[in-house]
């Protein structure tokens, strides 16, 4: 046994520079990759435009307009839609060699994770930014107060934080970016059993149990109540506090939850 | 030679499942040596490679980089080895000074040195012209070379190459070696896998064989060779009548018995180190008038040199 070599000065990384350099790095990922972002846009439109048009005629939406009972969905949902890339990401990331030289480096474990959900969080704000700007073109209008609005945007934001824990964990598990799409997958019975496109009440009995209490439905109830004001509440015939406050409970559990696992999940391999 | 000891594995084991990828390898590497891991598909050498950069934990034994165990101070071996990986780290979507810089950047560099740092990495792989471009344009044998330098750029004391030369041209292979002779006159201890035995050769100052996840045979290129035969003599004949007189021919220069394979006509002997009278030896056969479609004086090929090494052949890797 011989004596441990010295080790050299300063050369390590902190969080917040490594967090920031990966974030670059997903970022410059998204921006050069133009299908990603022209796909997802017109995905996003179109699914809005169908739902707003072609099904909205045939859904009725008690007080309120169904443009208005929708959008609020929309822009709910939609941080899961993109959760699913992240997923993928993430797959393939760890598939590629990349996350073996990371691993490697001198930087604190939690990193590549942090930099990533920093990345995507990004991210969401600019989908935030697009599909808010759709849904005012096909019509949606905010009933409630500017400051309701602004609450109702941080929270989404806040929701795909929660999503992007649970998706880079899922897509650490799945091995490939295939596997990983087949994975996110479980979005659909998630958004689409949910108040998020159609009132619950129409669902039968036995779905209703579960849309009404699974917590898509209550952030989508939270930002419709708070977009929509006094008509969403007289609808969901509950006060927006109820949902917002349950929505935050539900996100930050899910986050003490789903954060930590994804961390141990990466540092074990 | 009192050069402390950079990696020392022993009885190192790790498995995946049933496998056991390594299955107490027992090595030494010390300071201002080159060691070159060489073993065939499957043998563990990325295993290996993977274990002292801290990407793995062992399942049994004990394995100290730079005097630090990797399994209880992982930390302290990631701040002394950089990895070039089997498959090319790099990210296709950046240029190729951003994918260096960020890796300075994590090593801890401030943004002024990271900037220097890269462009020295980059002049030094002669990649400066192609810094500026995407690496999704770059072609393999580029990429390969960026991902050794964006290992480089943190300026490990320790560098792991896993296979750098696989699916290079013979130009980029030797341009990559000058690269990495560079550096070890530099002083960077370099610990490199190969499937091939002239990589090894040329490179590294110690080469360990591994097989089935143990060291079967180590030591300097010159004395392996010694043990395998330095070159091999092949003659391949028209006629598989002539096989025997051949045979007797080849023998004197041998350090074993020739071996022929009839359905190729050939006969095939490793030649003893000592031996200079190659052409003496050949000289016979041309006055007998025997046919003879060819003549090939060459290095054993990997497989020769586990065969005499080992005194087994290597499995058949399908
Ligand atoms: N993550 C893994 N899961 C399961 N088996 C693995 C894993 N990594 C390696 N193995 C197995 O361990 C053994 C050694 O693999 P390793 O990659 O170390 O070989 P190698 O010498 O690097 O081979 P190659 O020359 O093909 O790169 C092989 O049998 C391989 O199938
Ligand atoms: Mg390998």
């Amino acid at each position: 046994m011989s004596l441990p070599i010295a080790l050299p000065r300063d050369n390590a990384a902190g969080l917040i520079v490594s967090a920031q350099q990966i974030a670059r790095r997903v970022l410059l990922n998204f921006i050069r990759t133009p299908q990603y972002v022209v796909v997802g846009t017109l995905q996003g439109a179109m699914f809005l435009l169908i739902f707003r048009y072609v099904f909205g005629g045939a859904i009725a939406t008690g007080g309120i307009d169904y443009v208005d009972f929708v959008v609020p969905g929309f822009i709910t949902t939609g941080v899961l839609f993109n959760a699913m890339y992240s997923s993928v990401g993430m797959a393939e990331d760890m598939n590629s060699g990349l996350i073996a030289r990371l691993k490697s480096l001198p930087i604190p474990r939690s990193a590549v994770l942090v930099g990533r959900a920093l990345a995507d969080t990004g991210l969401q704000f600019w989908s935030l930014a697009i599909t808010i700007g759709l849904g005012f073109a096909v019509g949606f209008r905010l009933h409630g107060s500017w400051q309701g609005a602004l609450a109702a945007a941080g929270l989404v934001v806040l929701f795909g934080l929660v999503f992007e824990w649970l998706f880079l964990l899922m897509g650490m598990f799945a091995g490939s970016a295939q596997a990983a799409q087949g994975g996110a997958l479980i979005i659909f019975p998630f958004t689409f059993v949910s108040s998020a496109y159609i009132p619950v009440a129409t669902m039968p009995s036995w779905m209703r149990g579960f849309a009404e209490n699974q917590p898509v439905t209550v952030m989508v109830n939270a930002v419709r109540g708070l977009a929509d004001g006094h008509g969403a509440e007289a609808l969901l015939g509950h006060p927006t506090s109820y949902f917002v406050i349950r929505a935050l409970i539900w996100s930050v559990g899910l986050i003490a939850i789903f954060a930590p696992l994804a961390i141990a999940k990466y540092a074990r391999g | 030679m009192t050069a402390r000891l950079i990696v020392e594995a022993d009885g190192l084991v790790k498995t995946f499942g049933k496998v056991r990828a390594l299955d107490g390898l027992d090595l030494s590497v010390h300071s201002g040596e080159v060691l070159a891991v060489l073993g065939p598909n499957g043998a563990g050498k990325s295993t290996f490679i993977n274990l002292i950069a801290t990407l793995l934990r062992p399942d049994g034994g004990h394995l100290t980089v730079g005097g630090y165990d990797v399994a209880r101070q992982p930390a302290m071996v990631r701040r002394l080895v950089a990895l070039a990986g089997q498959s090319a780290a790099v990210e296709p979507t950046m240029t190729g000074r951003e994918n260096v810089q960020m890796i300075a950047r994590l090593f801890g560099q401030s943004r002024s040195d990271a900037r220097r740092n890269a462009a020295a990495v980059l002049e030094r792989l002669g990649l400066t012209e192609s810094a500026d471009r995407l690496v999704r344009t770059y072609s393999g044998g580029m990429r390969r070379r960026l991902d050794v330098g964006a290992s480089l750029v943190g300026r490990p004391a320790i560098l792991l190459l896993d296979e750098p030369t696989t699916g290079l041209d013979p130009r980029s292979r030797n341009e990559l070696w000058d690269v990495i002779r560079a550096l070890v006159a530099d002083g960077t201890d370099v610990l490199l896998t190969t499937q091939y035995l002239d990589e090894a050769d040329h490179l590294a100052s110690r080469i360990a064989i591994v097989d089935h996840g143990r060291v079967v045979a180590s030591g300097t290129p010159r004395e392996l060779k010694q043990r395998a035969g330095s070159t091999v003599v092949e003659v391949h004949v028209r006629d598989a009548d002539s096989l025997p007189r051949v045979t007797a021919a080849l023998q004197v220069l041998g350090a074993d018995a020739p071996s022929i394979d009839v359905p190729t006509r050939s006969v095939r002997v490793r030649l003893d180190v000592a031996t200079q009278r190659v052409f003496a030896a050949l000289r016979p056969l041309d006055d007998t008038g025997i046919a003879i479609d060819e003549v090939s004086v060459r290095q054993p090929t990997l497989d020769e040199a586990f065969l005499a090494l080992t005194g087994a052949r290597q499995e058949e890797v399908a």
